[in-house]
């Protein structure tokens, strides 16, 4: 444990110093949220939105798309590019443990997450008006599975691919589809019955719909049992297929 | 410290190493040389349990590399040829990271003054000379107070000083009572510094023994040189000890066994022939391998 946290600790440091990395985490769901609430506003409409206002919507919404970011993109970019590198198997010669080595890029995804989050919800409520969530706890709860959700896809991604410029293209690819179907883009009610049924089966749906219903007080149900699921299967494989080389 | 028998290593259908056995004792530099794309680096990559074995027997410190790899890594250090750091991470965030692999390793304080490193405690890897990134590599190696260490072609990509400094590093790690495998291309480092060593050409051993030995063996015999401008030598067949004259221009190179030197230097002084610059040339190791590799791919 001790040597988790020192890898840890010393994987944020490796974040923080990479200042593109950062400004892509910390600013653009910033970005997204201005520009999305300079053109929707947040007045209630019974046809869109879960018949909420679009910023009560879509902030809970973003937050799960933060934590997708960072898992699809972020994370497996960071591994197959330090396979790539040869560092993987630097720490595998010097018998360093792949689940620290794995472990840490889940515990900096997960605080990079939570930070990048957080600023969006204090930005979100003191601009926009966006209400305080009716129920904490389910909502960080839905935000910790959110988290381990993605980290999983993108361990797996990382595991599976063969250099960051894959993992790259791939996970961006992965990112826009779930924007587009899963919820944090344009409305499920706006989808046709087709990219909805697709959009059902994207974990981010699941993600944003665990959030949103905290945020709302209401119950997640299938959504909680759905991001289990894939959360399980996507560290199965991913600890089938891990690689150092 | 190792034993290896029969060794075997395919990639598909390539055979990468077919039959390589050494051993190594402990408190030698033991060299591995060869050709690029000879076998080494899969040869003592799979000695570490970084690679599957196909065949062979295998036992590093004791253990077998096929079961037991995470015991043998947990004992080495290994500077591995293809491998890095992240760019951003520093010096002494390296150090301390692999020094607290293993509780009781080296203080990484020390280590930092050994290698020369004091200086870029905090530099980045991604900043380091390619020197001072493979002292960094040689000291993470040696962080865990391993009773062995792998050296990979360490000295690629240096320049002659560089590397005249990594001799003096390696020895000194002998010093300090680790066993040392190197890895190398270059065949003054291997005279310089291994006590023996094995030539690997095409994943097989074609010769094995201590420097002086495998010149003895593979040197191609004497080697007799001078400069004379006029007149036809060729009567120097007749002299003893001598198999052979070649002649460039004005230089003439004189083969043969044995005391060649003394007797052609008095025939040719007996013909009134002096010249300033006759001189024995020894053989090298570079002349055993290319003698030895070259008759490997014929």
């Amino acid at each position: 444990m001790r040597l988790l946290g020192k890898m840890s600790w010393l994987e944020m440091k490796l974040f923080v110093r990479e200042p593109l990395t950062v400004l892509f985490a910390l600013v653009l769901p910033l970005l997204v949220l201005f520009v999305m609430g300079g053109v929707f506003g947040n007045e209630a409409d019974a046809d869109f939105y879960r018949g909420i206002g679009a910023m009560d919507y879509y902030v809970p919404a973003y937050v799960a798309l933060v934590t997708a970011s960072v898992g699809l993109i972020s994370l497996p970019v960071h591994i197959a590019g330090n396979r790539e590198l040869g560092v993987l198997k630097r720490y595998h010669a010097s018998s360093m443990p792949a689940w620290v080595v794995v472990g840490a890029s889940v515990v900096t995804t997960f605080v990079v997450s939570l930070v990048s989050g957080a600023i969006l919800v204090i930005v979100a409520m003191l601009t926009h008006d966006v209400g305080a969530p009716t129920s904490w706890p389910l909502v960080l709860a839905a935000f910790g599975a959110a988290a381990l959700l993605f980290a999983a896809i993108g361990v797996l991604l990382g595991a599976v691919l063969p250099n960051a410029r894959a993992a790259q293209a791939l996970g961006v690819l992965l990112w826009f589809v779930l924007l587009m179907l899963g919820g944090a883009g344009p409305p499920p009610e706006v989808l046709s019955g087709a990219m909805d049924t697709v959009g059902q089966i994207t974990p981010l749906r699941h993600a944003v719909r665990a959030m949103q219903d905290g945020w709302l007080g209401l119950d997640a149900g299938l959504s909680w049992g759905i991001t289990g699921l894939i959360f399980a299967g996507a560290t199965a494989a991913s600890l089938r297929f891990f690689r150092w080389e | 410290m190792i034993s290896v028998e029969n060794l075997q290593k395919r990639y598909g259908s390539f055979t990468a190493v077919s039959d390589v056995s050494f051993h190594v004792d402990e408190g030698e530099i033991f060299g591995i040389l060869g050709p690029n794309g000879a076998g080494k680096t899969t040869t003592v990559e799979s000695l570490q349990g970084l690679r599957s074995i196909e065949g062979g027997r295998v036992s590093v410190l004791g253990f077998d590399p096929r079961s037991q790899a995470a015991e043998i890594r947990r004992r080495i250090g290994s500077q591995l040829q293809e491998s890095a750091l992240p760019d951003r991470m520093k010096v002494w965030e390296a150090l301390d990271l692999f020094g607290s692999l293993r509780t009781g390793g080296r203080d990484w304080q020390d280590l930092l003054a050994d290698w020369g490193l004091a200086q870029k405690r905090d530099a980045k890897f991604g900043s380091l000379s390619g020197g001072q990134q493979q002292r960094l590599f040689v000291a993470l190696a040696l962080a865990n107070d391993p009773q062995l260490v792998f050296l990979d072609e360490m000295t690629t990509g240096l320049d002659p000083s560089s590397r005249r400094v990594a001799w003096e590093l390696i020895r000194r790690i002998r010093e300090q009572g680790t066993t040392v495998v190197l890895v190398t291309h270059f065949m003054d480092e291997a005279e310089s510094l291994c006590d023996r060593l094995v030539v690997i050409d095409t994943g097989t051993v074609v010769a094995g023994g201590s420097p002086q030995g495998l010149i003895e063996r593979y040197g191609g015999g004497v080697r007799v040189r001078f400069s004379h401008a006029d007149g036809d030598l060729s009567w120097l067949l007749e002299v003893p000890h001598v198999s052979d004259v070649n002649r460039d221009r004005d230089r003439y190179e004189v083969r043969g066994d044995g005391p060649v030197l003394a007797y052609v230097a008095s025939a040719l002084v007996a013909r009134g022939i002096a010249p300033v610059d006759l001189r024995q040339e020894r053989a090298t190791l570079e002349d055993v391998f290319l003698s030895l590799t070259e008759e490997g791919s014929t």
